[in-house]
């Protein structure tokens, strides 16, 4: 669905991202892992035009996008859930799930609407809140279900665990898997909280110091000696 | 600024209690000692200074007492602080005092104190705390914010009748349309400022471009101002579109500064541009409007025309154009605000207002940041065009001078003041900011000092705005109208909760 092949990324004179490959298939999980600063969200960014990548090509379902503006990926069914959530914090909670739809088909709003708000029926409680006054796991939650709203094919999820009590993180993460069982819903996820991340996934990529160092499934990631010893030390 | 239980009045430290008075009196000196006490005159052979002393100390005096006055409530005293507060207040408008200034503070500085000792007594606290007054402010901008709803329909039916009370006689028009100008002109730049959060200085460039265009084509092709006033919005609005092109890749200080930049490289073209604008000269003898071009306010017309006062057989008055020129003023500002209204319900204003909270997040959502920008840029110019072209023909002279960048600063002020976004707080900022300059024209020097200090009292009670309470555009289906009410309440008690509600941006 999704192909990353060779794919060059700078910060000025700086090479984050050292010729990424990565494919990702439909109806697929897939986790991406690595340390802070190893590129994984610069990847993520990458797939959504900014920066752009300086060399190698971004497919989606065939077509290319390496060169497509950021705001052009949600009409192709790419829906990403940035980094820091983003959330838009004096609206309300479903003004923003509106904003997420804003590129949907019309008379598709109270469809997802209801989608969404099954999915994370806290969501529902907090429907008219100032997003802002929420807390971290209920923002976490809003900025998914936005994503959701524009009823994409790909979701990208750039540190959904990110600051969240392990008990929140549980509960996003069991979100994600029921959309990924009941809508058929590709994923694609950056985390750093590897074991989880690994648990939920079909597939895993290792990423070290801008390259893709290992891949493999979930489980085998889980159980191999490196990646224990490198990203799972303490145990969760 | 902690707050003391006065259960008991205690003994009064008089030492401590006349230090900290004298201290404030002190800083008082010091500020009113160039601010008041010095002043500088024309004298035939140059600029000379006049002192004022008696003022300054009167001031100084005024200000011990005052700290005194709250520093006796605060240990216990508000009843007698109460009463000579009040008798302050009442000599104030009852005694002649030597000079109006003396006055205003006597009556303001009295009133201050008696409410805080009013307030002292009925909740037994000398001070409210910060959190605790914002959450009230809050919740009378909330309730402000929902008033509006009955409030603004009130407010136009009174402005409409307004020419027609025997209070209107010329110069309260005159301030009205002046008011109303700005009230517009802050609903414009509520459009780029307030919605789609872009800083922009230099919204005068507009309103200059909007003016100029209705001036110079009136002066080179002799076009009526029904033809000019959609020209001349068009024009700004191309303006709008011209500088965004190249601005809106900028964000947030780097954009204002640009905006700033080009506030004053229209200026700067209008006076240097000399044989085509008129320079420094300006442009005089811009036609006055005429009655939608079918007739005119003049008691002689030219061959051809009819005059205003025949057609409808009423009495020859002057005042028949400015009254028209009021309900002109007031229908564009209407317009304004009614598209404002009717936009933040549609996907643009929408769009709007999710790129003030969060541009990165849109970008992700599939909005074309550059394309939204662009488009609140050339509709807010061209909102600013046609007030240009308001004011060139109202005035009948236009010069670069009008189009300074302390009109985009006030403009700008107006809306934040009023609270970004809100469109009645732009209407009460205007009255605060225009408004009071014009009905304290008899304290004269002292004019722009009370502005400042109303500006700082602003700062300090309301910093983000008088009216900074947002109301959601869309509500959830089925939910009864007792609901409706929720998410005010909701916001207002999440505010009180002291999370990021109170003062998260």
């Amino acid at each position: 669905m999704l192909k990353v092949s060779g794919v060059h990324t700078f910060y000025g004179a700086i090479e984050a991202l050292k010729g990424v490959d990565i494919e990702i298939g439909a109806g697929e999980i897939v986790s991406l892992i690595g340390a802070n600063g190893a590129g994984k969200s610069t990847l993520l960014m990458t797939i959504c035009g900014s920066p752009r990548a300086r060399m190698g090509r971004i497919t989606f379902e065939g077509q290319d996008i390496t060169q497509m503006p950021t705001y052009e990926l949600v009409r192709l069914g790419i829906a990403q859930s940035p980094e820091g959530r983003r959330i838009f914090p004096r609206m309300s909670v479903l003004e923003n799930l509106q904003m997420g739809s804003i590129t949907a088909k019309p008379g598709s709003f109270a469809n997802e609407l209801e989608r969404v708000l099954t999915l994370f029926p806290r969501l529902k409680e907090r429907i008219s809140q100032r997003a802002g006054t929420m807390s971290g796991g209920e923002q976490q939650m809003l900025a998914i279900g936005r994503a959701l709203m524009s009823q994409p094919r790909l979701l990208l999820l750039d540190e959904p665990s990110l600051g969240l009590a392990p008990l929140v993180v549980k509960q996003i993460f069991q979100a994600v898997k029921d959309i990924n069982r009941e809508q058929k819903m590709t994923v694609f996820m950056v985390e750093q909280n590897a074991f989880h991340a690994l648990k939920l996934a079909h597939r895993g990529y290792v990423m070290v110091n801008g390259k893709v160092t290992m891949s493999g499934t979930g489980a085998e990631l889980l159980a191999n000696e490196e990646v224990r010893s490198a990203y799972l030390e303490g145990g969760h | 600024m902690t707050a003391i239980s006065m259960s008991s009045p205690r003994a009064i430290a008089w030492p401590a209690i006349l230090k900290e008075a004298a201290m404030t009196a002190f800083v008082a000196l010091l500020l009113t000692i160039p601010l008041v006490g010095l002043r500088t005159v024309d004298r035939p052979t140059g600029l000379g200074l006049e002192t004022r002393w008696n003022e300054v100390a009167a001031a100084v005096g005024l200000v011990f007492l005052g700290r005194l006055g709250l520093c006796l409530i605060r240990e216990g005293h508000a009843v007698t602080v109460l009463v000579l507060a009040a008798a302050a207040t009442a000599a104030g408008f009852f005694i002649a005092m030597p000079t109006e200034a003396l006055r205003v503070i006597l009556i303001g500085g009295g009133a201050v104190i008696a409410i805080r000792a009013i307030l002292a007594i009925r909740t037994g606290r000398s001070k409210l705390s910060q959190a605790e007054r914002d959450k009230r402010m809050d919740h009378i901008a909330a309730q402000v914010q929902h008033a509006s709803r009955w409030l603004g329909p009130i407010a136009v039916v009174v402005a409409l009748a307004f020419p027609f009370t025997p209070l209107a006689d010329r110069q309260l028009l005159d301030i009205g349309i002046l008011l109303l100008t700005y009230i517009m002109l802050g609903w414009g730049l509520n459009i780029v400022v307030g919605l789609a959060g872009l800083l922009d200085l230099g919204y005068v460039a507009f309103y200059a471009v909007g003016a100029y265009s209705y001036a110079l084509l009136a002066h080179y092709f002799g076009f009526s101002f029904w033809v000019c006033l959609p020209l001349a919005g068009f024009l700004a609005a191309m303006s709008g579109v011209l500088l965004g092109f190249p601005v809106l890749r900028l964000r947030g200080d780097y954009f204002a500064i640009v905006t700033l930049g080009f506030g004053e490289i229209i200026r700067i073209i209008l006076i240097n541009w000399y044989q085509f604008t008129g320079g420094p000269n300006g442009i005089s003898g811009i036609p006055r409007p005429s009655f939608f071009g079918i007739a005119d306010f003049t008691r002689t017309p030219a061959e051809g025309t009819a005059a205003f006062h025949e057609m409808f057989g009423l009495e020859f008055s002057p005042l028949h154009r400015i009254i028209f020129l009021y309900y002109l003023i007031l229908v564009l500002a209407l317009v304004v605000n009614l598209f404002t209204m009717r936009v933040r319900k549609l996907p643009l204003g929408r769009a709007w207002e999710a790129l003030r909270e969060d541009d990165i997040a849109c970008a992700s959502l599939g909005i074309n940041r550059t394309n939204m920008k662009l488009a609140a840029f050339a509709i807010a110019a061209m909102f600013g065009g046609f007030a240009g072209s308001f004011f060139a023909t109202r005035q009948g002279f236009i010069s670069p001078e009008s189009f300074t960048f302390i009109e985009s600063a006030i403009i700008l002020a107006i809306v934040v003041l009023g609270g970004m976004g809100s469109q009645i707080g732009v209407v009460v900022a205007t009255l605060l900011v225009i408004g009071l300059p014009e009905a304290f024209r008899e304290l004269a020097d002292y004019r722009m000092l009370t502005f400042g200090m109303g500006m700082v009292l602003i700062m300090l009670w309301r910093p983000r705005g008088l009216l900074a309470h947002r109301d959601p555009t869309i509500l959830l289906h089925g939910r009864s109208k007792g609901g409706s009410g929720g998410p005010a309440a909701g916001t207002a008690a999440a505010g009180g909760q002291g999370i990021a509600g109170g003062s998260a941006k």
